[in-house]
């Protein structure tokens, strides 16, 4: 029987022969199924080489010198360069991770090792329903309500630590680097946290057993015997939370004031790679350079996104894989 | 002696700081999952207040009125956002509880990892960047911006997402259920549809409410695709067509207070929509444990 199986397996014959025994219901279903799951591998190549097509016009015409232009179209010349677009996103993304990542994983250890059982699940749930709003409302509120009270704040730092370049002296308004570095941390928060507490309640519970026997304090114990053992978990988590803030559109094109230039001052309007598809987009139908142009700023943006997701799964896999794994 | 004495002298001082680092580390842990929560009661707080404020039956009833003109409602953006997502929903829903199937059911061990992982990458996949390949499949090719365009910006959003909730869900219903189906002579594809995806059928449906909860709210994609409409439309291929985020977008960057006025009213219907959609399904799948 099992030689016969092996056959079966093994020589194109014996395939065609386990077809005919087989029922056609579940041959069909299988082939079903199997389109379905094999069309998200073949979306996914088709979404690169979609990109890469359409941006042939804007790749062949400025080759690489695209990635270091610092002009987007001045004057309506047709030069166009992502320089500002990639360097924007570098540091709004910065001041996301910076700002997020001591709140999440803070957030993350009281959830999973200090937050009593009753406390535990409503905390986590609504820390988690940050995650539900949609991005255009963290837009509309930071629009109306962050940005303006942050622009007094601002124009504080500039008046006395303005010697600091980042500090720049000039405040032009409320919209600007910060102000979506700030709503972009508030973004990646609950995606960072929940992803974090997940990696904390995998460590084995033998772990902190171990710690507290050796007198350790609790804090002791979570920095040293906890944190220690998932921290590509952890780092993974951040990982993810930065793919998001790199693609964040809307909230930051609302907040970040919409200017193509590199400057060193947090408090001047900038933009993003994903800001500046979204808000060049209008002008560039008529244009085919200039779509082309965008196409490649969003090939761009997708290829960095998925480098940094696929660093962060691999990562997140690790220690959700790991033998030992204890869920309560 | 003396030397002793310096070393309790020393391990009182390392004892009290570590006991003060314990103290004030616990206690920043516990503020940032405050601060946490506090920031998510500022957001709610000011959409509910000013939401509430500015929304009236005018608001679910009538079209816009003229740019800059007091009065008038989104009505047609209401309609916009329940036709686009209803179509995203028919066709992503059934595709990426396919795809589920598939992963916890009958793809091979290498097979299904190399698509779990593509699923999960695509899932990270900045949402404005699926606005722009659908532009570029779709609205260059039928040459105009249509709702249909958004529809399936919106599915392919929505299909890596089902994918891995409707695989999780499938992979929680017994193997002895299988068994038992199987051992009286079903075939597998019918298990499948009659056993399995009946037993676990709660958490389909909370997947796909989360997912619709997730693409109600997009609006980068839209953008590209049904770019919104001041005129209420039905037509779903042939014309642009107006919907709740890209109105909250256009009104909240607005110049008239007027229309600042409705961005806050839709952006308090649509997280109402967003919330009451996830608060049905937490129900739903606490009821099933």
């Amino acid at each position: 029987m099992e030689a016969a199986a092996n056959e079966a397996r093994s020589t194109p014959l014996g395939f065609v022969r386990s077809l005919a025994r087989a029922r056609w219901g579940d041959v069909l279903f299988r082939l079903v199924v199997g389109i379905f799951g094999l069309s998200l591998l073949l979306l996914a190549a088709l979404m690169v080489w979609q990109l890469f097509f359409e941006s042939h016009a804007s790749i062949s015409t400025f080759g690489w010198g695209f990635l270091s232009g610092r002009v987007w179209n001045a004057a309506g010349a047709g030069v166009f360069g992502a320089a500002p677009a990639i360097y924007g996103t570098f540091v709004s993304s910065t001041i996301a991770i910076l700002l997020a990542v001591p709140i999440s994983l803070g957030a993350a250890i009281f959830l999973a090792e200090m937050a009593p059982p009753w406390l535990r699940h409503p905390a986590s749930f609504l820390v988690e329903s940050l995650a539900a709003i949609p991005s255009v409302i963290f837009g509309l509120w930071g629009y109306y309500l962050l940005a303006p009270k942050l622009a007094v704040i601002e124009q504080a730092l500039a008046d006395h630590f303005g010697f600091v370049p980042l500090f720049g002296t000039h405040v032009y308004g409320a919209y600007g680097m910060l102000a979506a570095g700030v709503i972009l941390a508030i973004m990646i928060l609950p995606i960072i946290t929940a992803i974090a507490r997940d990696s904390l309640l995998a460590v084995p519970s033998t772990q902190r057993e171990a710690m507290l026997a050796l007198g350790a304090t609790k804090w002791e114990m979570i920095s040293r015997a906890v944190v220690q053992y998932c921290r590509s978990g952890l780092v993974g988590a951040v990982l993810l939370g930065l793919g998001r803030a790199l693609g964040e559109t809307m909230a930051v094109t609302m907040l970040i004031g919409k200017v193509y230039q590199i400057k060193t001052s947090l408090f001047l309007p900038a933009a993003t790679t994903a800001s500046q598809i979204a808000s060049e987009f209008g002008e560039a139908q008529a244009n085919p350079l200039g779509r082309s142009a965008l196409m490649e700023l969003a090939l761009i943006l997708l290829v960095v996104t998925l480098a940094v997701n696929v660093a962060a799964r691999l990562l997140v896999w690790r220690i959700a894989r790991s033998p030992e794994m204890i869920r309560e | 002696m003396s030397a002793i004495a310096a070393d309790k002298g020393m391990s009182a001082i390392t004892y009290t700081r570590r006991k003060w680092t314990n103290t004030i580390m616990l206690g920043l842990c516990s503020l940032s999952a405050f601060l946490a929560i506090g920031i998510l009661a500022l957001i709610l707080g000011l959409i509910v207040v000013k939401g509430i404020h500015y929304i009236n039956l005018d608001f679910f009833t009538k079209p816009p009125r003229p740019v800059g003109e007091s009065g008038g409602g989104v009505s047609n953006a209401i309609v916009g956002s329940l036709l686009i997502v209803g179509v995203a929903a028919l066709i992503g829903i059934p595709f990426g509880v396919g795809t589920g199937v598939f992963l916890a059911e009958t793809a091979g061990p290498r097979m299904a990892g190399v698509v779990r992982f593509t699923a999960d990458v695509l899932t990270g996949v900045p949402s404005i960047v699926v606005g722009i390949l659908v532009y570029s499949w779709i609205v260059l090719r039928m040459g105009h911006f249509s709702a249909f365009a958004a529809a399936i910006a919106l599915a392919i959003i929505m299909v890596p997402i089902m994918a891995r909730s409707s695989e999780e869900m499938l992979k929680l219903v017994p193997q002895s259920q299988r068994e038992a189906a199987l051992a009286l002579g079903v075939t597998r594809w019918r298990t499948i549809l009659s056993i399995v995806i009946p037993a676990a059928r709660r958490g389909l449906i909370t997947g796909g409410l989360l997912a619709i909860a997730r693409a109600a709210g997009e609006t980068a994609p839209l953008l590209f695709t049904s770019l919104g409409n001041l005129f209420p439309t039905v037509d779903f291929f042939g014309k642009p067509m107006a919907a709740l985020p890209v109105d909250i977008y256009q009104y909240a960057t607005g110049p008239y207070q007027s229309q600042h006025e409705q961005a806050f009213a839709a952006a308090f219907v649509l997280v109402a929509v967003v919330f009451f959609i996830s608060l049905v399904s937490r129900l739903l799948l606490s009821r099933q444990g």
